[in-house]
């Protein structure tokens, strides 16, 4: 069996599945937002369920809309707090003691291989990162979970992506999955599983390996994973005490799809206007002016991301016409930047810091785009209207490149900007 | 269960953002949310569906992000049925959770044009366009879905479940 098909099986007690087969599995952890989790509530109530299946395995985070920006937000989050109270959830993170949920959730040591996770976001899937099998789901199915503890799942196919060669200067994991997607196409792997090997991921940072399985869905795929390994294991210790038992996939299982590269030649890459799949290099960009420039959400806004972004800041100024926000992805990451100085970087080159929030990603607040606005954001949609206006388009692409086109004013590879 | 009404087309990889846009995801009432249905698209579209319509969608409907407000959006502003030629998943199964029949059909697409009749039998899996006279075969909803579909949706299938009358 894939690790896929091992954890289902563990989780549904069972000795083995297969690909089609539909599983009622029992679910390890579960996650809700300030957006999802109010109608997870309504939908719980309606259920007429009186008491969660088990409060030590929900984790309530609020990041979309904080500090809250219009009354009706706060009077969502005042109900989800009032839940979270009544049902005894100890695992909650308010407005300053987390940040953007996917990396709050790892931070924490909530993410543990071989576990089955769920999350009221499609964005979940990040998780894969430290080898849980993690999926989004919405908030009806997140009350049913409430209230049981289990969900169906169909058992994927896997589709394995294997890597090898090291990534030139300023090209990073992002442009990986940006190039994948690109070639699958943005439904490429709907209902599928992705499995990352090879060398490159071995040697990839979980920050790295963060940003590749966050972006699977995009291709439509149910969750992507990387093997857990040293590093996985580490990383995941160093936060939780829970003992865990990390799967892996079986010695010379058969993949129904295989695809290779090799990052050794692999430019700075950037997905178009308005699809996730229309993916160009940097390179031939240049002919279009940025307005805004966007550094964070759960892709992006993690220690690594705000230092590469400050390697290209630091002692430049951003293009007149450009204005740029950084929002670390929690406070941990906040934190940190402050030690390190990252901060006065940003802010010395023109830019805005904000608290840790999904805000701008989703045009929820902090920085929505007019008609007719362009902005490059190192997050991970760029659908019409996703970050404000219908008629305002977003460019997607790694913290280098975004940073270096606010310095030119127009989308550049990172690497030209030096060159000047 | 067998649905009937005018088809409204859209193309591939239609996805949450357009069918209800994030600035939209404080609103709780559904009817509030059928109100902007599809806005990133076609403001009309809440107009069109009022008397009720069959969605008509290409590859990967619903993609993007999990907000289960997108179908809510969609079946308060008249929408009776969705048929594409895939579903995004998690959208596919916030539709089915919230008492909204989503079907895969294969080929209905290029055989569907705006505002014909059509006509879904969910049970058997059967599409037919009345306009054109074109029958479609795809594959019937699993038992387990279909039940659902029947029960209304997860809330009272899960009611039930947990003994709750």
């Amino acid at each position: 069996m894939n690790i896929f098909e091992k954890i289902l099986a563990r989780a549904s007690e069972r000795k083995e599945v297969s690909p089609g087969e539909i599983v009622e599995a029992n679910i390890d952890m579960a996650m809700i937002h300030d957006l999802t989790g109010p109608l997870t509530v309504d939908s719980f109530r309606k259920i007429g369920a009186e008491k969660v299946w088990d409060p030590k395995k929900i984790v309530v985070i609020f990041d979309h809309l904080v500090p809250p920006s219009t009354i009706s937000a706060a009077t969502l989050q005042k109900g989800l707090r009032e839940f979270v109270r009544e049902q005894a959830i100890q695992s909650f993170y308010d407005i300053g003691q987390g940040g953007v949920c996917h990396q709050v959730f790892h931070e924490k040591g909530y993410a543990r291989p071989g576990e089955l996770i769920v999350g009221a976001d499609s964005h979940t899937c990040t998780y894969g990162a430290l080898g849980a099998l993690a999926t989004g789901i919405g908030s009806t199915e997140m009350a049913a979970v409430f209230a049981t503890g289990r969900m169906w799942f169909k058992v994927p196919k896997v589709m394995k992506i294997h890597a090898s060669g090291r990534f030139k200067k300023n090209v990073t994991s992002k442009d990986l999955i940006l190039r994948i997607i690109g070639d699958i196409g943005e439904g490429g792997a709907i209902y599928k599983g992705m499995e990352f090997t090879g060398p490159t991921f071995t040697n990839m940072s979980i920050d790295g390996r963060l940003t590749v399985c966050n972006m699977v869905v995009e291709a439509g795929a149910k969750a992507g994973i990387v093997p857990p390994d040293n590093k996985t294991l580490t990383y995941v210790r160093a936060r939780t005490k829970k003992p865990f038992k990390p799967l892996k996939s079986d010695e010379g299982e058969a993949y129904e799809e295989q695809l290779e590269y090799d990052v050794s030649r692999l430019v700075a890459q950037v997905a178009c206007p308005s699809s996730v799949d229309n993916v160009k290099p940097a390179s031939e960009l240049s002919n279009v002016k940025v307005d805004q420039v966007f550094i964070g959400s759960c892709t992006n806004g993690r220690i690594e991301d705000l230092r590469l972004a400050a390697s290209i800041l630091k002692g430049k100024d951003l293009h007149r016409d450009v204005r740029m926000i950084v929002s670390p992805s929690s406070q941990q990451v906040y934190s940190q930047c402050l030690k390190e100085g990252l901060f006065q970087i940003f802010m010395e080159a023109g830019a805005i810091v904000t608290n840790a929030t999904c805000g701008p990603c989703l045009g929820g607040h902090m920085g929505l785009l007019a008609a007719g606005e362009v902005a490059i954001s190192t997050s991970n949609r760029n659908f019409i209207g996703r970050m404000g206006s219908p008629q305002s388009y977003v460019y997607l692409s790694n913290p280098a490149t975004a940073a270096a086109s606010g310095i030119a004013g127009h989308i550049t590879d990172p690497n030209d900007l030096r060159r000047r | 269960m067998i649905i009937t009404a005018r088809a409204v087309k859209f193309g591939n990889n239609i996805n949450t953002d357009v069918i209800l846009p994030g600035k939209y995801l404080e609103l709780i009432d559904p009817n509030e949310l059928g109100k902007h249905a599809l806005e990133g698209l076609d403001p009309t579209f809440p107009q069109r569906a009022r008397e009720g319509v069959i969605i008509v969608g290409g590859k990967n409907f619903g993609c993007g992000s999990s907000r289960e407000q997108a179908p809510i959006a969609l079946k308060a502003a008249g929408v009776k049925c969705l048929l594409a030629e895939s579903f995004a998943r998690i959208f596919y199964r916030n539709s089915i959770n919230i008492g909204l029949p989503a079907l895969e059909c294969s080929g209905i697409s290029n055989k569907t044009n705006e505002s014909d009749s059509i006509s879904v039998n969910l049970k058997d899996g059967i599409v037919e366009n009345h306009t054109k006279g074109i029958t479609l075969k795809t594959s019937p909803m699993p038992e387990f879905i279909m039940t659902l579909l029947n029960e209304g949706g997860l809330i009272p299938h899960t009611r039930a479940l947990i003994g709750k009358k």
